[in-house]
């Protein structure tokens, strides 16, 4: 066992929260449960720790041309105090990661990485870009907290004395927390209203108390955070983002509009296959690599992600298929213990979420 | 916590039977229910169906994963705990109780399962 720790890990443990290892991190899987979790950040608030997310800061002349063509974020349009949502691609326009890009300045960037993918993505980035342009890691110094659900924007203005009903999705503010520097940003992985907030990693702890302080707050762990962000139809990366597939294939195509000439452009908009959303009939879930086929019997694909959604009362799931076959409606999933009937459906699977909430 | 009532017997696949007479109340255990966190799904056989001890008997779905259901009995399916169908979740809240699995007319008393007190001292050596 040797897992990383985060500052709050020892809060977790104390807690009882159930935990398993997590990209290399020891990390809280449930408290009270999943589903109770779930609702609870889709009724009021849920507070998550994502300190093992990495962060990287990218500042100095130049950084601004040398990271839009490192990265597929258009940053022609991001205006400092606004973030943006893309990918760091191979040569071949396969996604290495999904990342998101804080602007600070005309050339001074933050840019946040998934854990499993930190140390390989900071090797990617440093090559791509320059000596002049410095690039350090902050991930180790720095806390990512999530404050989510639809209470999130009240609980935060009480616990901070300040308002933020005018930050703007995707949008963020450098404020002040006990003498300490928090970002605040209107961004989140459940679907609902919410922050992510980051700040000293020292500070953390008495943070994140500070949150829990408010009964409309309860701690989530990953699973929830999982099931949440199924159900808004977001990817998680290593399931439905991967190398071997462009952002095109993932659906994230129209989002590609840096004209930087970046690494991986030509093929991001590479399609051989195409990610599904799919229903499922009855409660048993399809599951990670159990095979997409045609009602035919001929295999076209692969499950990515799975799971009973408990905002729907039914099994929802993103299925890899072959471009050929995307047209299609009607599925069967071959299960571990059941072939499963699966139609296509619309994304988000869940409808109801509060996160593009306009709030003046 | 663990609570493993006293009057029942205990399988290492962690599921347990409550004998009286010739008829076994199946279920799973705590400790079960907790290592699948929350159960969305549990596919039971029928009425009529014969079951025999360490043998798949259905399974069981959780947010996070699926599993085989073995008997820790042989005999014949006399009953069926229908509430699981829309609430699986019994089996979270009241493994012992009202998320019960099945009821089996025994062929024969089951042989090699464990008292309350040596199941804690066998889970005791499993980790979730």
């Amino acid at each position: 066992m040797s897992e990383l720790r985060t500052p709050l890990t020892a809060w977790h443990e104390a807690q009882g929260a159930k935990m398993a290892p997590f990209a290399g991190w020891l990390m809280p899987i449930q408290y009270e449960g999943i589903l109770a979790e779930h609702q609870h950040t889709r009724q009021h608030a849920g507070l998550f720790d994502i300190c093992h997310m990495g962060e990287f800061r990218i500042q100095g002349a130049g950084a601004d041309v040398a990271l839009a063509a490192a990265v597929s974020h258009n940053l022609a349009t991001l205006a400092p105090g606004k973030c943006r949502y893309g990918f760091l691609l191979n040569a071949q326009g396969g996604v290495l990661d999904d990342c998101i890009i804080y602007r600070f300045g005309p050339d001074d960037f933050m840019v946040v990485v998934n854990a499993a993918c930190a140390a390989s993505d900071y090797a990617t980035l440093r090559e791509r870009l320059p000596e002049a342009v410095q690039m350090s890691d902050i991930s180790a110094e720095t806390a990512k907290l999530d404050l989510q659900g639809p209470d999130a924007v009240d609980v935060l203005e009480k616990a901070l004395g300040q308002n933020f009903h005018d930050l703007a999705y995707f949008a963020f503010r450098q404020t002040n927390w006990d003498g300490a520097p928090l970002l605040v940003s209107r961004t989140g992985y459940t679907g609902e209203l919410g922050f992510e907030l980051y700040l000293p990693a020292a500070k953390a702890e008495a943070f994140w108390k500070l949150l829990l302080t408010d009964a409309r707050v309860k701690p989530v762990g990953l699973g929830a955070r999982d099931t949440l962000r199924l159900e808004a139809g977001l990817p998680l990366y290593g399931h439905e983002l991967d190398e071997k597939h462009s952002p095109a294939e993932a659906g994230m195509g129209r989002m590609l509009t840096s004209t930087a000439d970046y690494v991986g452009k030509a093929g991001a908009q590479t399609v051989r296959q195409v990610l599904l959303p799919l229903r499922i009939e009855g409660r048993r879930a399809a599951r990670n690599g159990d095979i997409l086929a045609l009602p035919g019997g001929e295999a076209v694909g692969a499950v990515t992600s799975g799971s009973f959604a408990p905002s729907l009362g039914c099994v929802i799931a993103f299925a890899w298929v072959d471009a050929a076959h995307a047209d299609k409606t009607d599925f069967v999933v071959r299960a571990a213990r059941a072939e499963l009937a699966a139609s296509r459906t619309e994304l988000p699977f869940y409808t109801e979420g509060t996160a593009r909430k306009k709030l003046s | 916590m663990s609570g493993n009532p006293d009057n029942l017997l205990y399988s290492n696949s962690h599921e347990w039977a409550r004998i009286e007479g010739d008829v076994a109340t199946v279920g799973i255990t705590h400790f079960a229910q907790e290592a699948l966190c929350d159960i969305t799904y549990v596919e039971l056989p029928q009425v009529g169906d014969s079951v025999a001890q360490h043998s798949e008997f259905g399974s069981i779905e959780s947010v996070k994963a699926a599993s085989d259901l073995l008997s820790p009995v042989d005999g014949e399916v006399i009953e069926v705990n229908s509430a699981l169908e829309n609430t699986p979740e019994l089996c979270n809240s009241a493994p012992y109780a009202d998320g019960w699995l099945i009821r089996v007319k025994l062929s024969g008393q089951p042989e090699g399962l464990m008292d309350a007190a040596a199941y804690e001292e066998f889970c005791a050596t499993q980790s979730h």
